[in-house]
């Protein structure tokens, strides 16, 4: 195999679908052992991008190597030393878990002697021991997700892909699909995670934001929330829409929104905390309690779109 | 619950609510109580397969349910069915819009539905078309625009005849994080309007928009109240550590006695502390005292404010101990 530092570098990939730019000059590098996830809505391209790097889609511009191999010239090289979730995983319902991870060892032409050992070896890392002899069409959500994961790595593959392979199920059931992923990313295998949903990248070691076929971030979600400029505050108050209107006009705010019967106040910095909690306090509004918090990753995706949309504004020269 | 709810009126009171499908068609619901006080944005909270839209379905009178009872706004669902069909507005997950018809004709065929007179009609669907920002869409196919409009359509349709209760099925499901914010916005206005908005949502930071929260489970109520309260009822405080390298901090995490549950979320821990008398802090302070001494980059601790996921893991990991 191919001993590269990176597991996925690329190139100014880009993909065009006839006058479409679905990918516009990606670049980015997945260390080995890292868990890499590409968040944005969909139609951003991160589906295209996958495809892109399992070698299934060629790209019309710019290069990509995973595993050391070129996508566009050695494809077969990467098909073979990948492996693939998405949530629409094709796992038989009339087989049971032994049976599909069999049926896809096969296919992934695991060698016979190795079989017996792999499979057993994957029934117990996915929990599935009591559930080994029922038919798969009886698992609940959670456990098929995690025989889909057990089927998508029964060859051991160093390099794993999962598009939005946690949709719709509960958080419990997440969580635990997670353990696993750190467990086979702790033993050296890297990860690309593919997720429209903001909540869920927290659990990558580093997120690339994509909106309409372009990389708008890169970085590890703690580093993201910092990007947001100011000071954000929660306001727990009694009469939270009285609130809003005390603090309408009030400079030093950039935005103030109601969270159930809470406010996030967005200031320009620390130092208005005061001020503001002043103004409501004179406006006859109970304030319970306020603390700093942290911006969500959602916050911070949609000021990162503010920004690309605003900078594509002015290059254009509008 | 809060002391202040009783000021308010009790709008929605679902008792005893009992849903039993043949095998797998739609997930059943168990023994639901559910009370909504006027006013309020209430969260119907859990993952696919808990019985939300079951739930809402029941409450729009859309389906009768096995047995139980429901009164809205003091009308009884079985012997007044027509006059709450008059009081709420319902959007079901996949809501069936007239693709062929536009944004204008679908408001217009949903006001007929209900019967209003032409003048208010008139005057209504212009409020809804501006209230969503659909105005310059108006002769656009519902079926040619973008989700996140669909939605909004679907939301204006629902409550083009000014219902005192929404009911809401996941109304920002598989809709782009712009469209959510938005679509959030509308929501908190028509709250600020004085309507009842019920929604269901399996986005647990949606829950904490809420005012109220029933999460809901295999058909059952794990637990309900407000987000603060629920946060404040679980039974450990909650602190997230980051500090480098990542294995070494793992190691001390792992030798540090005291600590309840650990697991990792991205480059950072999350840890679960006693609430006993001060040992979190003490925690807190060794762990960092040990990070320093082991010469690790320490990039924070701090204690949060365990969110609606803490609480639906912790439940359901306590209902699965049980068993």
């Amino acid at each position: 195999m191919n001993e590269t530092v990176n597991a996925v570098e690329t190139n100014d990939l880009s993909r065009r679908f006839g006058g479409f730019v679905a990918v516009r000059q990606l670049n980015f590098t997945i260390p080995r052992g890292e868990i890499f996830g590409l968040l944005g809505p969909n139609g951003a391209g991160k589906t295209t991008t996958i495809r892109m790097l399992c070698g299934i889609l060629l790209p019309t511009d710019g290069q990509a190597r995973v595993l050391g191999y070129d996508v566009a010239r050695q494809p077969e090289e990467i098909k073979k030393r990948i492996g693939y979730m998405s949530q629409k995983f094709a796992l038989y319902g009339d087989l049971t878990p032994i049976e599909n991870l069999e049926f896809y060892a096969a296919i992934y032409s695991v060698p016979h002697a190795q079989r017996t050992q792999r499979i057993s070896e994957l029934i117990q890392l996915s929990g599935l021991t009591d559930y080994q002899k029922v038919l798969t069409r009886n698992l609940s959500g959670g456990w098929r997700q995690r025989l889909a994961l057990a089927c998508a790595i029964v060859h051991e593959p160093p390099m794993l892909f999962l598009d939005e392979a946690t949709a719709g199920v509960d958080p419990v059931s997440r969580r635990e699909f997670w353990d696993l992923i750190y467990q086979m990313a702790g033993q050296g295998t890297s990860i690309l995670a593919t997720t429209h949903y903001m909540d869920e990248a927290e659990y990558c070691n580093r997120i690339g934001m994509m909106y309409a076929g372009e990389l708008i971030a890169l970085e590890s979600p703690d580093v993201l929330r910092t990007r947001v400029p100011g000071y954000l505050v929660q306001v727990d108050c009694e009469q939270p829409t009285e609130a809003v209107q005390a603090l309408s006009d009030l400079p030093g705010i950039i935005e103030t929104t109601i969270h159930g019967a809470q406010l996030h106040v967005l200031l320009n910095d620390a130092g208005e905390a005061s001020h503001m909690l002043d103004t409501l306090r004179e406006a006859g509004v109970v304030v319970r309690s306020s603390l700093p918090i942290q911006p969500s990753l959602e916050d911070v995706f949609l000021y990162m779109v503010e920004q690309h949309q605003a900078s594509a504004k002015s290059d254009s020269g509008e | 619950m809060s002391i202040e709810n009783y000021a308010m009126e009790l709008l929605i009171d679902a008792r005893g609510l009992e849903m039993q499908f043949p095998k797998t068609a739609s997930p059943s619901v168990h023994d639901l109580d559910l009370q909504v006080y006027e006013g309020q944005l209430f969260g119907l909270v859990g993952p696919d397969g808990a019985g939300k839209s079951t739930t809402l379905r029941m409450l729009a009178s859309v389906l009768e349910p096995k047995k139980g009872t429901v009164k809205i706004a003091g009308h009884d669902m079985v012997k007044e069915v027509e006059q709450i069909r008059e009081l709420i507005g319902y959007m079901p997950q996949n809501f069936s819009l007239y693709s062929d018809l536009s944004v204008q004709e679908n408001l217009e065929f949903f006001a007929s539905i209900h019967m209003m007179p032409t003048e208010l009609k008139k005057k209504r669907i212009a409020e809804m078309l501006s209230f969503t920002r659909l105005e310059s869409f108006h002769t656009r196919r519902a079926g040619k625009l973008s989700g996140g409009m669909k939605k909004k359509l679907a939301l204006a349709c629902a409550m083009v005849h000014s219902p005192q209760v929404l009911l809401l099925d996941e109304p920002t499901t598989g809709v782009d994080p712009v469209s959510r914010r938005e679509l959030w916005n509308i929501l908190t206005t028509i709250v600020h309007q004085g309507v009842t908005v019920i929604l269901s949502t399996p986005y647990m930071d949606e829950a904490e928009r809420c005012h109220q929260v029933a999460m809901l489970y295999g058909g059952s109520l794990l637990t309900s109240g407000s987000p603060d309260m629920l946060s404040a009822s679980l039974p450990f405080f909650v602190l997230d550590v980051k500090a480098r390298p990542r294995k070494e901090m793992r190691r001390v995490v792992t030798e540090m006695p005291g600590i309840l549950e650990w697991h990792p979320v991205g480059d950072r821990l999350r840890l679960a502390l006693p609430k006993e008398n001060g040992m979190a802090d003490q925690i807190m302070q060794r762990l960092n005292e040990r990070f320093i001494q082991e010469k690790l980059e320490v990039d924070f601790l701090r204690m949060v404010r365990p969110g609606m996921e803490d609480v639906f893991v912790h439940l359901i990991s306590e209902r699965r101990g049980k068993q």
